[in-house]
């Protein structure tokens, strides 16, 4: 895992004091809300409907144990006792007093943590695989390119007020873990001629136009990335527009111009920023990826896995990835036990999980977008012990991937922009679905709730999407299906009419029982719907 | 508090800035103010002899002027570099690192608040205009000149 040195550290350091000076002016009344909010904004403190929210960064995902146990201690000290997993691979608390947050970030900053441009018109936290380095289908691990990005992109002087937010994603597989094609710049490591570089796309994100973005370069060499990007984001930040937020993002620039003017737009750009020196030396990147360096892995071990305990072999099969080592596994940790709250983790769950990374783990874990944990090097021998833990906890639920296994966003219940609320639908979906048989059965089905046109559920990346919209003062629900954040990312299409709460849980029972039945062998569902298409899923439904 | 702001030696140019389609189509001015919008790339051709460019901020998070800052610089102006409107303390380091070395808010500015946050921060992730050595390049003296 990456370290700070004496600059990181100072860096992160000064942004704490910088805050704590500017939330002392705002407490004293020197500053008003209209003065205050840009800077808080640009800090990751949102005001939402009840309190303040803190957005802390997690980069790329990963984190130690350290690192873990003090989110679990500020959600403890400072919040209700609970901390909130992202779509974003953040952490979100959800009730924060704004005298306290200048200690908070100060405590992050004791374990290299912080908050810096997790909210704002800047480049956001870099996103990444949660398998990134240990999947044994990566060219290269993507965290090293993602850590460098991070530190380009903090305080960047020229790209701090875009015309819009801009997410960027780093991955290394085919399979893409990730939706990096749904980010405002993805790029996917590839190796030519023993090279490692990056594919490039740009233009990519949901919000109330979604789009999968287009390739624009299929090779940038690790010396020219920056300036590369350098190249992208100064076309956007001087021609995407900035008349209406809603057409804002980078997308729409895209779109509107086209990508074949957008790649010679960045093309001629580029050309001019090579020159000028703003790349970082091969050797830092080298320096960079030495703290990602694998662990010391044990060898001669054994891949045999006790399957005698029924319920942990089910838990083994569903939560439990292919490893690169031998005799070592992935364990994926869910947050979507039945009758919870999607993302959701207690302080108590928060520390056992750091608990757990530091005995079993080589002191790692990742979250994930799809709003879960992964202890990502656990021994096979190991596993047992690790699983009667997290039953112990709460979080030994088997539903990777399955119908309960729920994207939502935070919605009504916190959010100001939210229209509808997310969390007790998700709940009634999980409750319906509860059965594990039943989720079996079915296999695998990701579903993805938005309380809102912004679209942080990603439901238009859901195989099933749900849409929370105000209908006259009433909360309506619209259904998609056929959406994919993977290696085959689509956009879903929205059924018809929407439906009340209740409309649409039986909705969503309809369009599995439609998909049991038409099924072919090995199929998933988004494979059974591309094959038969939206009509007899529309006719079970309204018909 | 303080009106304007220069990290320029000598004194500041005084001529009133015409807009950019009036300079490019006159021979005589030398200060041209850039709007929010417009191509810096236009006043390229005429950079030596131009002695100010003021690029206005209508609204702080507007940052297309951060653009056309590195821009003119990039493209070896030396003259003044100058930021009006809605100048804030929180922008002046971002900007003096694009390239700016005058300012001129709509607002005055107290002047501790802009000296603390110039001192604020060490060193800096990126190499821009300002001539500082990025942090990797402290990390490497011996690949880069810094």
């Amino acid at each position: 895992m990456y370290r700070y040195d004496s600059y990181d550290q100072a860096i992160v350091d000064a942004r704490v004091e910088e805050f704590r000076d500017q939330t002392q002016r705002r407490l004293t009344g020197a500053l008003t809300e209209d003065q205050f909010k840009p800077l808080r904004l640009m800090n990751g403190l949102y005001l939402q409907l009840h309190a303040y929210m803190l957005r802390v960064a997690i980069p790329y995902g990963t984190l130690s144990g350290k690192q873990m146990r003090k989110l679990g201690e500020i959600a403890g000290k400072y919040d209700k006792g609970y901390g909130h997993f992202t779509t974003r691979q953040n952490l979100q608390y959800n009730w924060i007093k704004l005298a306290d947050a200048p200690d908070i970030l100060a405590e992050l900053a004791t374990v290299e943590m912080h908050a810096i441009q997790t909210s704002g018109n800047c480049i956001r936290n870099i996103s990444s695989d949660q398998y990134a380095g240990v999947s044994a289908d990566e060219v290269a691990d993507p965290r090293p390119w993602a850590e460098l990005l991070r530190q380009w992109s903090s305080f960047h002087p020229e790209f701090t007020y875009l015309p819009r937010k801009f997410k960027i994603c780093v991955i290394a597989s085919d399979d893409d873990r990730a939706a990096m094609r749904l980010h405002d710049i993805g790029l996917k490591l590839v190796e030519r001629d023993g090279v490692v570089g990056a594919e490039v796309y740009a233009g990519g994100g949901m919000g109330r136009t979604p789009m999968v973005a287009p390739l624009i370069r299929d090779f940038v060499a690790e010396d020219e990335i920056i300036s590369y990007l350098e190249a992208c984001l100064r076309v956007y930040n001087r021609y995407g527009r900035r008349d209406n937020k809603y057409k804002a993002r980078i997308k729409i620039l895209v779109h509107e111009i086209g990508v074949e003017e957008y790649k010679r737009q960045v093309e001629d750009e580029f050309a001019h920023m090579r020159e000028l020196g703003l790349n970082p030396p091969v050797e830092e990147l080298a320096r960079i990826r030495a703290f990602f360096a694998a662990p010391a892995y044990e060898s001669g071990l054994s891949d045999e896995i006790d399957r005698s305990n029924r319920a942990f072999a089910l838990w083994v099969d569903r939560q439990v990835a292919a490893h690169k080592a031998p005799g070592y596994a992935i364990v994926n940790i869910s947050l979507k036990p039945i009758d919870g709250i999607p993302g959701d983790a207690s302080a108590e769950q928060i520390g056992l999980v750091a608990d757990l990374a530091e005995a079993y783990s080589f002191d790692e874990l990742r979250v994930t977008h799809a709003q879960n944990l992964v202890l990502p090097h656990v021994k096979k021998a190991d596993l047992f012990a690790v699983w009667q833990k997290l039953v112990a906890a709460g979080l030994a639920e088997a539903n990777l991937d399955l119908i309960t296994d729920i994207i939502a966003c935070p919605g009504l219940d916190y959010c100001a922009l939210a229209n509808a609320r997310s969390i007790p639908l998700a709940q009634k979906i999980a409750a319906r679905f509860a059965a594990a048989e039943r989720q079996a059965e079915i296999g695998e089905l990701k579903l993805k709730i938005s309380g809102c046109i912004n679209a942080c559920g990603h439901h238009h990346a859901g195989h099933i999407g749900i849409l929370g919209v105000d209908r006259r003062g009433v909360e309506n629900f619209q259904l998609l299906l056929g959406g994919s954040g993977a290696e085959d990312a689509s956009l879903g299409q929205i059924t018809g009419p929407g439906f009340s709460e209740d409309g649409v849980v039986d909705a969503i029972e309809k369009v599995t029982d439609i998909y049991l039945a038409e099924r072919e062998s090995g199929e998933r569902f988004l494979d059974t719907y591309r094959r038969i298409g939206m009509k007899p899923f529309k006719e079970a439904i309204y018909g | 508090m303080v009106e304007f702001l220069s990290f320029r030696d000598g004194e500041s140019t005084q001529e009133p800035a015409v807009t950019v389609e009036s300079f490019t189509g006159q021979s005589n001015a030398t200060a041209v103010r850039i709007e929010p919008g417009e191509d810096a790339r236009e006043l390229l051709p005429h950079l030596d002899r131009i002695s100010l460019i003021e690029v206005n901020f209508p609204v702080y998070g507007d940052g297309r002027g951060y653009s056309a800052a590195r821009i003119v610089r990039e493209a070896g102006y030396t003259g003044e570099l100058r930021a009006v409107g809605d100048v804030l303390v929180d922008q002046i380091v971002a900007m003096r690192r694009c390239g700016f070395d005058s300012f001129h808010p709509a607002k005055a500015l107290d002047d501790a608040a802009v000296e603390r946050a110039l001192n604020r921060y060490d060193d800096v992730y990126q190499k821009a205009i300002d001539g500082r050595a990025p942090i990797w390049a402290k990390r490497h003296p011996e690949t880069h000149n810094g």
